[in-house]
């Protein structure tokens, strides 16, 4: 279907993995006993933004994304991310990198599916550049790369009928399609219903450019409206409110894809251990392949941030399941059911490979921010 | 006027296209056909009409001859002709038609793709029966192709090319009331809200053309001479099909609408959106005054759902049946 899917999901996802890690970062900013250990400072925070914001808006990366294609599987995007979040000192543990992905791909969701008009997609990524560049806004050259990058995007998608936004959109939708993640924020926000899925309201203004439903108006042949009547329309909308702005800077007006986390004290999700099917393509050898080929261009445009092996990278576990991990049958609960063609299995040999170069660095028996971070995890 | 009926479940949830749903009744069998897309895949059931029986069959487009090679389907529908009823599917690849239980595969019509992706998206939407002879399939670049279809067997040719339309092709209709007076056999509508009025033959002629404001029509009905239009801002317009006078214009949803349809004894139009709602409305012709006028007369909200498909299951309207993105069922509402 629409081949210019893969820069709006990167900005979109990627801007939501952000939320999330400046979140975390803030919540562990202070220790208990006072000391400096486990304890992510403001410049250790802010260094983290900019190493990943600087990878993900890079030229060069950007240049890959824009280039017209189809838009790949999950698998691919997870771990174009985990290497993106791993551009910085930080190292993400799979179980938090998977728990990061599912809550990043729902809270995209949820955008995609309650945007009010196609066009509005683009707003949702313009709240998502807004805020990345408030992250990083004082570092002058990442401030740039994003800017640049939201030219590129004006420029690309400004010209696109609501036909071929809607296209777009429709594409987003088989990508998201039969998740059903339940996020504790959306539960407690009344955003999503028990089951799993989305509260679509039935109020509010109607989106910018539709008239308020409930008119019908007759007309002669001569063009001249001879009668008018009402109807009965079951809702409660009322009218529009004033367009967002689609420059570089502006009041977007559409609250989707602005950071919902600013204000959470606790972490994000707390996963109850839900079902989580995510169903691979039956994509062929071909298909993967292509994939590969993607993955390669992709992380050939990433700078390596050299972590030296003897481990000084920060270890984070995002979200506290540690002690739920150790008391849960991980084998029988929250797990990840993955459909796969018998093809797929060299596929997934090589992107294991990859991801592989991403596993846990050896922990530093001297102590690093990891160890401590780990433990106070498990005091939670 | 309507009340809800035991859902028919189905092996995937619909995926959120325009009219993502397809139905035949075949009386001598007492059956009922439905096809819904999910992605690369067209799940079928059949339901027997007294409710017992329900069998389910997924087609998968795939070019014969490549084994593993798939894509993403955009629309599947039957097309009713009077030798034969045959189950189109349009795709990124190509287009596709089945006899009409999904059995067997007639025919193959591969697209032209570049050798490099460009930034046009490829692919085929909008499918249409008309007359004895033709179907009638819509391609992303605009143009429409025209088949050549026998009474039987897998003889079927392309015959024409018509390049009318500047921009992807979002539905396509026949007239469906059954008339021979009527002049316009097909209409076709685009991205832009452009629609084409058309009279069949060996070569199609072009009747008019009704332009769109650049307001997506996403789905076209054609009914005793009257266009029935339903656009990405949620309204539906009534045009008389060869003149393009507007007769009525109605604000009917606060989203943009996926699917109409029209049940040609009785009259009554079916709109769904992506705003939850199915609207039940009816058209009266007035031929004294040649206007055509449009009422309310029903609403059914299917909480929580943006839908995608929505059909009547035969011609008095008697019955209908939605489908919404993400659920793994058929909706069906019949008269109280």
């Amino acid at each position: 279907m629409s081949m210019r899917t893969l820069p709006l999901v990167f900005i979109n996802l990627g801007g939501e993995m952000l939320y999330i890690l400046d979140q975390r970062l803030r919540a562990h900013n202070t220790s208990e006993d006072n000391s400096d250990k486990g304890v992510w400072s403001e410049n250790d925070r802010k260094r983290v933004m900019n190493d990943i914001v600087g990878t993900m808006f890079s030229k060069a990366f950007m240049d890959e994304l824009l280039k017209p294609q189809q838009l790949y599987s999950h698998r691919t995007l997870k771990t174009v991310l985990t290497r993106l979040a791993h551009a910085s000192i930080m190292r993400l543990n799979p179980a938090s990198m998977d728990r990061l992905y599912e809550l990043m791909v729902m809270a995209f969701k949820h955008q995609v599916l309650l945007c009010p008009r196609p066009k509005d997609l683009l707003l949702i990524s313009y709240n998502h550049l807004d805020t990345v560049r408030e992250f990083v806004k004082d570092t002058p050259a990442a401030v740039n790369q994003v800017d640049e990058t939201h030219r590129r995007i004006i420029e690309t998608y400004g010209l696109l009928s609501e036909g071929e936004l809607q296209l777009l959109r429709q594409t987003l939708l088989i990508f998201f399609q039969d998740m059903h993640v339940r996020v504790s924020l959306f539960l407690k926000d009344k955003v999503q219903n028990p089951n799993g899925r989305f509260a679509l309201p039935a109020s509010g203004p109607v989106p910018h450019g539709i008239e308020v439903p409930g008119l019908i108006r007759m007309f002669n042949s001569k063009g001249r409206e001879v009668k008018r009547c009402e109807f009965p329309t079951g809702g409660s909308y009322s009218s529009s409110i004033r367009q967002g702005s689609f420059e570089l800077h502006g009041d977007r007006v559409v609250r989707l894809g602005r950071n919902m986390y600013v204000l959470c004290a606790a972490p994000p999700a707390q996963f109850n251990t839900s079902l989580l099917f995510m169903s691979l393509d039956d994509s062929p050898n071909l298909l993967a392949k292509e994939e590969l080929n993607l993955l390669a261009r992709l992380m050939g445009c990433m700078k390596v941030e050299n972590v030296q092996r003897s481990g000084t990278g920060f270890r984070i576990n995002l979200f506290s399941t540690d002690k739920e991990e150790e008391e849960t049958d991980f084998n029988q609960s929250s797990f990840l059911f993955v459909f796969g063609s018998a093809q797929d299995v060299q596929a997934s040999t090589e992107l294991a490979r990859i991801a592989g170069e991403f596993a846990d660095l050896p922990e530093n028996p001297s102590g690093s921010k990891g160890d401590d971070l780990l433990a106070m995890m498990d005091d939670l | 006027m309507y009340h809800k009926e035991k859902s028919i479940q189905i092996k995937n949830s619909a995926s959120a296209l325009y009219n993502n749903l397809s139905v035949l009744r075949i009386a001598p069998r007492s059956l009922t056909y439905f096809t819904v897309v999910h992605a690369n895949v067209v799940n079928m059931v059949s339901a027997s009409w007294d409710g017992l029986n329900y069998s389910h069959r997924q087609l998968q487009s795939k070019e014969p001859n490549v084994a593993t090679s798939t894509s993403l389907i955009m629309q599947a529908a039957w097309c009713v002709l009077p030798s034969r009823d045959l189950l189109v599917l349009t795709s990124q690849k190509g287009i596709q038609m089945y006899e009409s239980d999904g059995s067997i595969m007639v025919y193959w019509h591969a697209l032209d793709t570049p050798e490099t992706p460009t930034a046009q998206a490829v692919f085929a939407r909008g499918i249409a029966a008309v007359r004895e002879k033709y179907i009638c399939v819509g391609v992303s670049s605009g143009a429409m192709l025209v088949f050549d279809i026998p009474t039987k067997g897998s003889n079927i040719t392309l015959a024409e090319v018509l390049e009318e339309h500047k921009e992807s092709i979002t539905d396509m209709a026949s007239e469906c009331s059954g008339s021979l007076e009527c002049i316009a056999d097909l209409v076709s509508a685009d991205d832009a809200g452009n629609l084409c009025v058309w009279k069949s033959g060996e070569e199609f002629q072009l009747l008019n053309k009704i332009p769109g404001f650049d307001m997506c029509c996403s789905s076209v009905k054609l009914w005793k001479g009257t266009v029935v239009a339903g656009y990405g801002t949620g309204q539906i317009r009534l045009y008389e099909a060869v003149t393009g006078i507007l007769h009525a214009e109605v604000s009917a949803h606060a989203r943009w609408i996926y699917s109409l349809d029209i049940a040609p004894f009785s009259g009554l139009l079916l709109s769904a959106a992506e705003d939850s709602l199915v609207r039940v409305w009816h058209l009266t012709q007035t031929p004294e005054t040649n206007s055509v006028e449009i009422a309310h007369m029903y609403n059914e909200c299917v909480t929580d759902t943006q839908i995608c498909g929505a059909k009547f299951c035969d011609g008095d309207g008697y019955a209908f049946a939605v489908t919404g993105y993400d659920l793994s069922e058929i909706i069906r509402y019949t008269q109280t």
